[in-house]
């Protein structure tokens, strides 16, 4: 066993302006469980992450696992040696994937063989009792078994250095026990492995090994529990950690003390009977039944999942109810009604202000809302209660999550409701902040009367309450005063009691036994496999990922596939150039024989509809700006007559100009029909053929002898599809695990850039494939459009194109932070060059300027000359080989600016 | 109904402040309100102009020789003068868009009155170009050919002077549509767009949680919504109509700015109305984007905006009678290019507000239902 695990020299770390790590020198010792406690936002995550090499290190040196965790060269090498699992619950699983599927994923992250890799998922899963659930998906697992799911990811390749960012916060006091149960089973088959956790519970931290207390980016102390509390001569911890905070931060912190309650007459304030709540075949929550008094402070326990969140909004009236009552104050609950809300503050589990609005204004938006009258002096009196007053101007983001709650709570409050209902207020909030918390909520119970009813995983708050309930699988277990609860199980504290009911309900606990985590495969890795630089395997593993999110969220896929043919179906029909039909009336002022006969061509020509002829110059006006004409003749007086003298008679034709392509189109025809009638008019008054128009211009549309518009929108619309969708769908494909942290598998695992961007893209070069054939089985069918030139081509130039469209979904997904911006950049950057400069309603040869190198520099105009090539005008490799050079380079080009933009460490 | 009022302004001023916030989506609507509308506008042009024409000359007579220069920028480039084996190639590659074929002796047929042909070939895959600019060439060489015999017979050209007059748009120049037609454009797909986005934002992001334990009503919330990002993008699309088309592209816009606005706003109601009924169907971001963009895509290109309506299907025709951006279009058509009042466009105004109404009904039951949902 090395002395040490992890050795840091002088680390700072910032965030902008903000110090995360302040010249943090310490050394962590290998091969045992180590502890970095303290408050949230004192820099436990940045340092475990500079740990792992997730983050970049801005300053200092990180000795780990034998090397300087600053080179890019070693930390490739031990990164199959490390396992980092990041905070929150199940942060870096994957929700649609099954149990399994998340064990798969990340056995071949670290290139695990097939066999090795399913002998290892097996043993893992019957070691942390998850193998009943091997196909429920991870999103649909309690917080307690996606943690211990995370942690099975994590060992699934033996590391030797295992770093665990706050693994229990928010998870129930079994699943707790049974997590370090299992790090504990793991520890004995493999004693050499270090195990560094952040942790914000000090009971939690007390069973460690060694710790160091952090707060504000230093380091307060560090050594063995035991040392610590000699240290300080603390009885616990906790208490410990409070003495060696500095002066400032202790001031005001104080022993709890809860007052008793004074009973308060009138109805019960909370009052349920029978409430159940279905979601299709799942019973959430099933027939809960609660009788809360005014003023009293109720506490609900149970693990995730098991029906807490949803019993307390049913109460709120956020859901109705499957079936049952419940009152607040002896009046019903309804969801409709906005006067049942003024009686309540509501606090969820999650953070549910608005991030981008100041302290302030959120608490003033909230006051507008319940149109509070004195609104001024109470958010005054707030910021003052909760101390929020120096953060009034910052945004709840960049807070941290205690004063985040603070905030909650104020705004929770604001309204002076009667009732409270807080949904785990408190998970994740550090010991000091929780008691400051606490001591709001007892004020408020004891002194104004609020009823309030929580819900929590801490022991020592749950033993705060008047009366708990604890929760499992929907059913209340037990309920009573936290003392009552302990005598009926005849149990040592709050803890042993509820974890017994839990136990009780889940049947016989469950323990594996040790050996079944022996380390079978250890001489497999130690053997140590080469680290290639790029392993289709780990490729393939993203591919997968992908793959199967994919099919499980048919909503996408069928907008990805149906998307396109409903588009297909629109354009083909709708977008034509064929110009007929336009409404047109005449203004003869003349009404001679003369004048008559030019009208008749007019009228014979399907170019043009005769509206009601115009009797007056305003008439004429009128009906042009209306738009009911596109078109006027007008024929002057004496028109006849100058005609038949010679003297050149005008004729005037006034066109509605607000469309130029239809005037434009109008005008040809106007010429053409005008000439035709020249003709007419000599042959009619000499009676030989006339010199007018002795040259016949015969017109051959080349490659379209109908000259019909699906010939080249069809074509058009396979361009434009293959661009928007599938570079609107690998958009999202990287962003989207930035927003949900699973970012964090690629930041921490051996995956190469390129492999995880080829993984990526790989599935939606298929689908955008399987776009294309059905697109051409459409034309071929609906539209008559069927490949005239050779199929290779088309082919081999769809499948570059597709290549190069989805390497643009992913450029966009590199460089944004969040889906909408990679989604409305990914539209704007696609659609004005594919539907403007690529040929679809321009041909590209009559560009000039900036529209015309917009197209070159875009692959929609290179493929476009492909589709219309194949299809339309018979062509094949021999003419179209610069395009696929071009479109293959345009699709290297976005995968290496991909590649560029994705960083592999954090900043 | 002052205190709907009250949460409604309230509400809206904190969807103004989140889209401040976000820098990202201000540059975008910044750039489509700009450089997008310009480079649209002077790029891509459906009247015929710099088309590519090839001659084989194979006569080199002096009527060959006139109908060459006669045909001239801007609807043509100046023709290039190549050989038969040549043509094939270059209109595949898509060089040429028309090739006119002058025969030998097609000048001494002409003068012995035997009415020679000449072989026009155009490519019909370029839609734009190929019918107008063939009626074109074909009046260029009839004109030419006129003139040509009637020198040689001393006879003064044509019995009739036509005088066409393209009225609110004298040169048919497609600057003037396209530039407008594209601010009209920007508003149909950043109004769906950021109104859709905003409420899934809020879902994302259990905001709404909160919001529904308030006091307000889903109304109130939709109808704020719709306002504040409504307000940014109709002002931000005026911006654009004063500064970009017709300062910058010179574009004379013809009527009451005043009544574009206040049907502006309407329109940008419905669609945003629509935007955030596709959100309800919808259950995270990357669904959202896929299902807009054909929605988008077919509304602004089947809307009159890009092609004249009575080219499409009669059938498709009456369907696109129920998308707003089909009245809006017509609309603002009639106001800004021919100075159309509020007595000639009231109907589609009053068609318009139909629509809202019915769009916003429908999203509203959708919007109360995925609230109760996602909470």
């Amino acid at each position: 066993m090395t002395a040490e695990a992890a050795v840091f020299q002088a680390v700072s770390h910032r965030y902008g302006k903000a110090t995360a790590l302040d010249e943090v020198s310490v050394a962590i010792p290998a091969g045992c469980v180590a502890g970095l406690i303290g408050p949230d936002g004192v820099g436990k995550s940045t340092l475990l992450g500079l740990l792992s090499g997730v983050k970049r290190r801005q300053s200092g040196r990180i000795m780990a696992l034998g090397g300087d965790m600053g080179s890019a060269r070693h930390r490739r090498d031990c990164r199959a040696r490390i396992a980092y699992m990041p905070q929150g619950l199940g942060r870096n699983l994957y929700p649609s994937l099954s149990v399994v599927e998340n064990l798969d994923f990340f056995g071949r992250l670290f290139s695990q063989p097939a066999a090795e890799r399913q002998a290892r998922i097996a043993d893992l899963l019957v070691s942390t009792g998850l193998d009943p659930y091997p196909d429920r998906p991870a999103g649909k697992l309690s917080g307690g078994m996606k943690q211990k799911l995370a942690l099975c990811c994590a060992l699934i390749h033996e590391p030797d250095l295992l770093i665990l960012d706050e693994p229990t916060t928010g998870v129930d006091p079994l699943s707790r026990r049974q997590f370090w149960e299992l790090i504990g089973r793991m520890r004995v088959s493999r004693p050499g492995m270090s195990v560094v956790v952040a942790s914000a519970d000090m009971e939690e931290a007390a069973q460690f090994h060694w710790l160091a207390a952090m707060n504000a980016g230093r380091l307060i102390a560090t050594g063995s529990p035991a040392k610590i509390l000699s240290q300080t001569r603390a009885a616990s911890l906790e208490e410990a950690f409070i003495a060696l905070l500095p002066e400032a931060q202790r001031q005001g912190h104080k022993a709890l003390v809860i007052p008793p309650r004074v009973p308060r007459p009138g109805p019960p304030a909370i009052e349920a009977t029978g409430l159940t709540k279905r979601f299709g075949g799942f019973t959430a929550v099933d027939h809960v039944s609660l009788r809360i008094e005014t003023g009293e402070i109720f506490g609900f326990l149970g693990s995730n999942g098991c029906g807490k969140s949803t019993t307390m909004k049913m109460l709120t009236g956020l859901l109705p109810a499957s079936e049952g009552t419940a009152t607040l104050f002896g009046q019903p609950v309804d969801a409709h009604d906005l006067r049942t809300r003024k009686h309540i503050g509501y606090m969820s589990q999650s953070f549910s202000l608005y991030g981008e609005l100041t302290v302030r204004q959120n608490l003033v938006l909230d006051a507008q809302l319940f149109d509070l009258p004195e609104a001024g002096p109470r958010i005054a009196e707030l910021m003052e209660h909760y101390g929020l007053a120096a953060f009034a101007d910052s945004r709840p983001d960049s807070l941290p999550l205690g004063i985040r709650q603070r905030l909650q709570l104020a705004v929770a409050v604001l309204h002076r409701p009667g009732i409270l209902i807080l949904d785990e207020p408190t998970s994740g909030v550090d010991p000091i902040e929780r008691d400051r918390f606490w001591q709001s909520l007892i004020d408020m119970s004891r002194q104004d009367g609020v009823t309030i009813f929580i819900s929590t995983h801490f022991m020592n708050e749950a033993a705060r309450c008047d009366r708990i309930s604890a929760m499992n699988a929907g059913k209340v277990l037990a309920e009573g005063s936290p003392a009552d609860l302990i005598r009926a199980r005849g149990a040592r504290t709050l803890e042993d009691a509820f974890i017994g009911y839990l136990e009780d309900a889940a049947g016989q606990p469950r323990k594996g036994p040790v050996e079944q985590i022996a380390p079978a495969h250890a001489a497999a890795r130690a053997a140590g496999r080469p680290n290639r630089v790029f392993d289709p395997g780990r490729c393939r593993a993203y591919a997968l990922l992908e793959t199967i999110e994919l099919r499980r969220d048919r909503m996408r896929l069928a907008f990805a596939l149906l998307g396109p043919i409903v588009m297909m179906i629109t354009f083909g029909f709708g977008i034509s150039f064929d110009i007929e039909h336009l409404a047109y009336a005449v203004f003869d002022q003349d009404q001679s024989r003369q004048s008559r006969t030019l009208l008749q061509s007019f009228e014979g020509s399907h170019y043009f509809l005769a509206a009601p002829p115009i009797t007056d110059e305003a008439q004429m006006q009128r009906r042009l700006v209306t738009g009911e004409l596109a078109m006027v003749v007008e024929v002057p007086p004496d028109f006849g007559r100058d005609l038949l003298n010679a003297r050149t008679p005008e004729l005037g034709i006034w066109l509605d100009g607000a469309m130029p392509f239809r005037a434009e189109t109008a005008r040809g025809y106007v010429t053409g029909l005008m000439l035709q009638f020249f003709n007419e008019l000599s042959v009619g008054s000499t009676g030989r053929q006339a010199r007018l128009a002795p040259v016949n211009v015969a017109v051959r549309f080349v490659y379209n002898p109908d000259f019909l518009s699906v010939f080249a929108i069809v074509p058009g619309v396979i361009m434009l599809m293959l661009v928007l969708i599938p570079a609107m769908m690998t958009a999202v494909s990287v962003v989207q695990e930035k927003e949900s942290g699973s970012i964090a598998n690629f930041h921490a695992t051996p995956v190469t850039r390129l492999e995880f961007l080829l993984g990526k893209q790989a599935p939606y070069v298929v689908v955008a494939f399987a776009s294309f054939l059905s697109l051409a089985v459409i034309a071929r069918v609906l539209f008559g459009v069927a490949i005239a030139g050779s199929p290779g081509a088309l082919l081999s130039g769809v499948l570059l194109y597709v290549l190069a469209t989805t390497a643009l979904g992913l450029l966009m997904s590199s460089f944004t932070r969040t889906q909408l911006a990679a989604i409305v950049a990914t539209a704007i950057v696609s659609i004005v060059p594919a539907a403007n400069f690529s040929g679809l309603l321009t041909p590209v040869s009559a560009l000039s300027g900036a529209g015309r190198v917009l197209g070159l520099a875009f692959p929609a105009s290179w493929f476009q000359e492909i589709s219309i090539g194949t299809f339309t005008k018979g062509l094949g490799f021999a003419d179209l080989w610069p395009n696929l050079v071009a479109l293959a380079v345009f699709a290297l080009i976005f995968l290496a600016a991909s590649a560029i933009a994705m960083n592999k460490q954090e900043r | 109904m002052r205190r709907h009022l009250l949460h409604i302004l309230r509400l809206g001023l904190k969807e103004l402040r989140s889209l401040l916030a976000d820098p990202v989506l201000l540059v975008l609507i910044a750039y489509v309100f700009t450089i997008g509308v310009y480079s649209v506008a002077t790029g891509a042009k459906l009247e015929v102009e710099n088309a590519t024409v090839g001659i084989v000359d194979e006569d080199r007579s002096e009527v060959s020789r006139l109908i060459a220069s006669a045909i001239v920028p801007p609807p043509f480039r100046v023709p290039v003068d190549i050989t038969t084996p040549e043509v094939d190639a270059a209109m595949d590659r898509g060089r040429l868009v028309f090739v006119l074929d002058i025969p030998p002796d097609f000048e001494k047929h002409l003068l012995a009155g035997q009415g020679p042909s000449i072989q026009l070939d155009a490519d019909a895959t370029a839609m734009t170009e190929a019918g107008n600019g063939a009626l074109y060439l074909q009046n260029i060489i009839a004109e030419e050919v006129l003139s040509f015999s009637g020198r040689m017979e001393g006879q003064s050209a044509l019995p009739i002077k036509v005088v066409m007059t393209s009225k609110f748009n004298p040169n048919d120049d497609s600057e003037w549509f396209t530039s407008v037609m594209q601010v009209i454009n920007n508003i149909t797909i950043l109004s769906v767009i950021l109104a859709g986005a905003a409420l899934i934002r809020e879902r994302d992001q259990g905001t709404i949680e909160h919001l529904v334990v308030m006091p307000v009503t889903p109304v109130e919330i939709m109808l704020s919504k719709i306002w504040a990002n409504g307000i940014v993008v109709v002002l931000a699309a005026l911006l654009s109509l004063v500064l970009v088309v017709r300062m910058v592209l010179q574009v004379p816009v013809a009527g009451s700015l005043g009544l574009f606005f206040v049907g502006a706003l309407l329109y940008q109601f419905s669609v945003a109305a629509l935007g955030i009924l596709l959100a309800t169907f919808t259950g995270s971001m990357g669904q959202f984007g896929l299902l807009v963009i054909p929605v988008l895509v077919a509304m602004n290109l089947l809307s009159g905006s890009t092609t004249p309506m009575e080219s499409m299907p009669v059938w498709l025709q009456d369907a696109m009678q129920l998308s707003p951006a089909t009245h809006f279009v017509a609309f603002s058509q009639a106001i800004l290019y021919r100075g159309a009042g509020l007595a000639v466009v009231w109907p589609d105004l009053g068609i318009l507000a139909v629509i809202t109404a019915v769009f916003f009904g429908i999203s509203l039951l959708r919007f109360r239902k995925s609230i109760l949902a996602s909470a």
